[in-house]
């Protein structure tokens, strides 16, 4: 009861409590400007960055514990509209989109506008297809949805291998993600920060299951969304002398272009290398470049975790709504990317390329030092390595031409503050934001699993008649089960695992997509249907993504693997379609199923 | 039950029967645009690039930044049309 008290006094309260959230994070934020102007070494404001910010989401963490079923794993169904988009926008913005990016998009120019594009459009799809309908029927997991659409224990179990699948790489990466970033700016051990990073997401889940998600992912929303703009306005203002890179950057595109063509006419680019930034297709065809927007556009509308977050709202309207509020607060960070790469670039093409190595900007040996950025193919380190091997390279001029430098993609946002001149306090909280972007999206994906393993296959399945405490219990077992089996396997260093990130994307699409979207769209899809459906387009995703990757097989049409979905979405659609006209119809049970969930008015369905 | 109550019910079932094509409907037109700012217009980058606004060439400022707000408001939008049916059809939910 008092528990039901404190979280309403809450609801009230949010916006308040949040503003003061802000504002004591800002304050905070100028307290160790100030403390580095009185000569605190980095480390220790790295360190102050990083544990203040831990501190902030265990403390969320801990006030949002419950022990009541609903609280744990849908919030309580209480979280405004608002506050689950930001959540939303935090869940689905890995620790990849902060840092990663900007760099694609710097590496790949236009093509790489197809993961900005790619990653928006698909809540559109959540919002007109699947989100409201999902909240409507009231189930706890993707899977229990499955389960009670398609009756029984074979599509559920099927979900859970689906889920299990797109989920567990991706929050392996997550994991990974927090390592590197703690890694890199505190001086730890890639293996210890990797511990630490756990720690910081098992603080945030255990105790309040999806309520404690739900509140510190709002709170990590804010410290990225700061994080991610600050350094890039103030490079704006020092660029341009308007503090609105997304407006100005169309300016520095422009130079970026005259750059591309003087760069070859000086002898210092061969026309080849360089990939013209504002030319579409020069990196993927347009064949792969619609494939790889649609595969990642469906794929949004399919992945677990971000579905499950439109199952916290108080109402169908409120999941509607919510959907917009959360593709506005993606749109922040996603529409600043393409400024970050510009202004990046110009600074690479302007002060780097052509440059005598004696004149090569600071931030060059900075990240040299840490192996992300190489010259005549040694990592930078220092000017007397860096000339040495450009000699026995047998480049005399001592002018770096373009060939001659390359850059890790994640340096792009990392070094922007020590780029435009910032003080160190900025790359500080470049280091929050990222670990938070991580952090966020490893405790979505990580309660996605658990709840799947404890809810769907622990309940549903094994002891339906659990406790309340039982399943609580159990979830909170598997959730730090799952952390721990995942830091483990990001502590030693997967690289195959960080390539299939991009595939849960595909995956899921192929898997989830069509027996989602027809289980609410077309009443005749049978159960024989959906699981036919979710076996072949899954099974024909996997299968080309092994074949091509390690099997060798030549991609067929030359679509790339990371597009994998786009021959098992239609196959999962086709054969669902056909084995669900072959097969009975669902029973007039399911049926009045389908339609109480097409209509917004009537209160769950699943707690009547 | 007299002929006029019939009436009335019949066309109460003949009203809540349109709910759904009309939702369907709000769907596909719903659809049909997102397939315009997701895929038509980056077929006409090229072309689109030659005109040039504060510096963006409009191809590529459609994709960056364009297709993106497109979404964001299409998305508020249809959540509007949809509370629209769902009060006009008696569907929506009891505040």
């Amino acid at each position: 009861m008092a528990e039901e008290d404190t979280s309403r006094d809450f609801t009230s309260n949010i916006g308040r409590i949040y503003l003061v959230y802000t504002g004591g994070f800002a304050a905070f934020v100028l307290f160790l400007a100030a403390l580095e102007q009185f000569g605190v070494s980095n480390q220790v404001i790295g360190y102050l960055f990083v544990f203040f910010t831990l501190a902030i989401y265990a403390g969320i963490g801990i006030l949002s514990r419950t022990m009541q079923v609903g609280e744990y794993y849908v919030a309580g169904r209480r979280v405004p509209a608002v506050y689950n988009g930001m959540a939303t926008a935090s869940d689905w913005m890995s620790g990849a989109s902060f840092v990663g990016m900007a760099g694609t998009l710097y590496v790949l120019g236009y093509d790489g506008l197809a993961f900005v594009i790619g990653w928006t459009g698909g809540y559109v799809l959540v919002a007109v297809l699947v989100a409201p309908y999902l909240r409507k029927f009231g189930a706890y997991t993707i899977p229990d949805f499955l389960g009670a659409r398609y009756g029984g224990h074979m599509a559920r179990t099927i979900g859970i291998l689906i889920l299990f699948c797109c989920s567990f790489t991706y929050v392996t990466a997550q994991i990974y993600a927090t390592g590197i970033i703690a890694s890199r700016f505190l001086g730890m051990s890639f293996e210890l920060a990797v511990f630490v990073g756990l720690l910081g997401i098992l603080v945030c889940s255990m105790l309040g299951g999806m309520r404690a998600v739900t509140w510190t992912q709002v709170a990590q929303y804010i410290v990225l969304i700061v994080a991610y703009l600050v350094p890039v306005i103030l490079l704006a203002q020092m660029t341009t002398g308007v503090p609105v890179p997304q407006v100005m950057y169309g300016e520095i595109l422009q130079e970026i272009t005259a750059l591309e063509t003087s760069l070859v006419e000086k002898g210092l680019a061969k026309a080849s290398e360089i990939t013209p930034h504002l030319q579409p297709y020069s990196s993927y065809d347009t064949l792969n470049f619609f494939a790889l927007v649609l595969c990642l556009m469906v794929g949004t509308a399919s992945l677990p975790h971000i579905l499950m977050r439109y199952f916290t709202t108080p109402s169908v309207k409120d999941a509607r709504r919510s959907v917009g509020w959360s593709l506005l607060f993606i749109f922040f960070l996603y529409f600043t990317a393409p400024a970050y790469a510009a202004f990046a670039k110009l600074e690479i093409y302007q002060n780097v390329i052509g440059a005598p190595l004696e004149e090569l900007p600071g931030w060059i040996y900075t990240y040299g030092q840490i192996g992300l950025v190489k010259i005549c193919g040694i990592e930078a380190t220092t000017l007397e390595a860096v000339r040495a091997a450009c000699l026995a390279k047998g480049d005399t001029t001592g002018i770096l031409s373009f060939s001659d430098f390359s850059i890790n993609r994640d340096v792009i946002v990392i070094a922007t503050p020590e780029i435009a001149g910032l003080p160190y306090v900025v790359a500080g909280l470049v280091a929050a934001g990222g670990l938070a972007a991580a952090l966020s999206t490893a405790d979505g994906l990580l309660l996605a699993i658990a709840n799947a393993l404890s809810h769907d296959i622990y309940y549903r399945m094994v002891d339906p008649k659990a406790s309340t405490k039982r399943r609580l219990i159990i979830a909170r077992v598997m959730l730090v089960g799952v952390a721990g089996l995942a830091a483990w396997v990001a502590s030693t260093k997967p690289s195959d695992i960080l390539s299939m990130v991009a595939w849960a994307f595909s995956l899921a699409a192929a898997g989830f997509f069509p027996a989602l979207v027809l289980g609410i769209w077309w009443k005749r899809a049978s159960a024989a249907g959906a699981i036919a459906g979710m076996v072949s387009g899954f099974g024909l995703t996997l299968f080309y993504l092994i074949a091509t990757q390690y099997g060798g097989m030549t991609p067929w049409l030359g679509i790339q693997n990371i597009s994998a979905g786009i021959f098992g979405m239609p196959l999962g659609f086709a054969v669902t379609w056909a084995v669900s006209l072959m097969t009975a119809p669902p029973s007039p049970k399911t049926e009045a199923m389908i339609e109480a969930i097409r209509v917004p008015k009537g209160g769950t369905y699943m707690d009547k | 039950m007299n002929a006029g109550d019939k009436a009335a019910g019949d066309k109460a079932a003949q009203h809540n029967a349109d709910y759904w094509p009309r939702t369907r409907r709000l769907m596909l037109i719903t659809i049909a645009i997102w397939a315009v700012l997701g895929f038509g217009i980056h077929f006409f980058v090229t072309a689109f690039n030659d005109i040039v606004i504060l510096g963006f060439p409009l191809g590529f400022y459609l994709a960056a930044q364009g297709a993106l707000i497109g979404f964001v408001i299409l998305i508020f939008w249809f959540s509007r049309k949809q509370e629209e049916l769902d009060s006009r059809y008696g569907m929506a939910e009891d505040e």
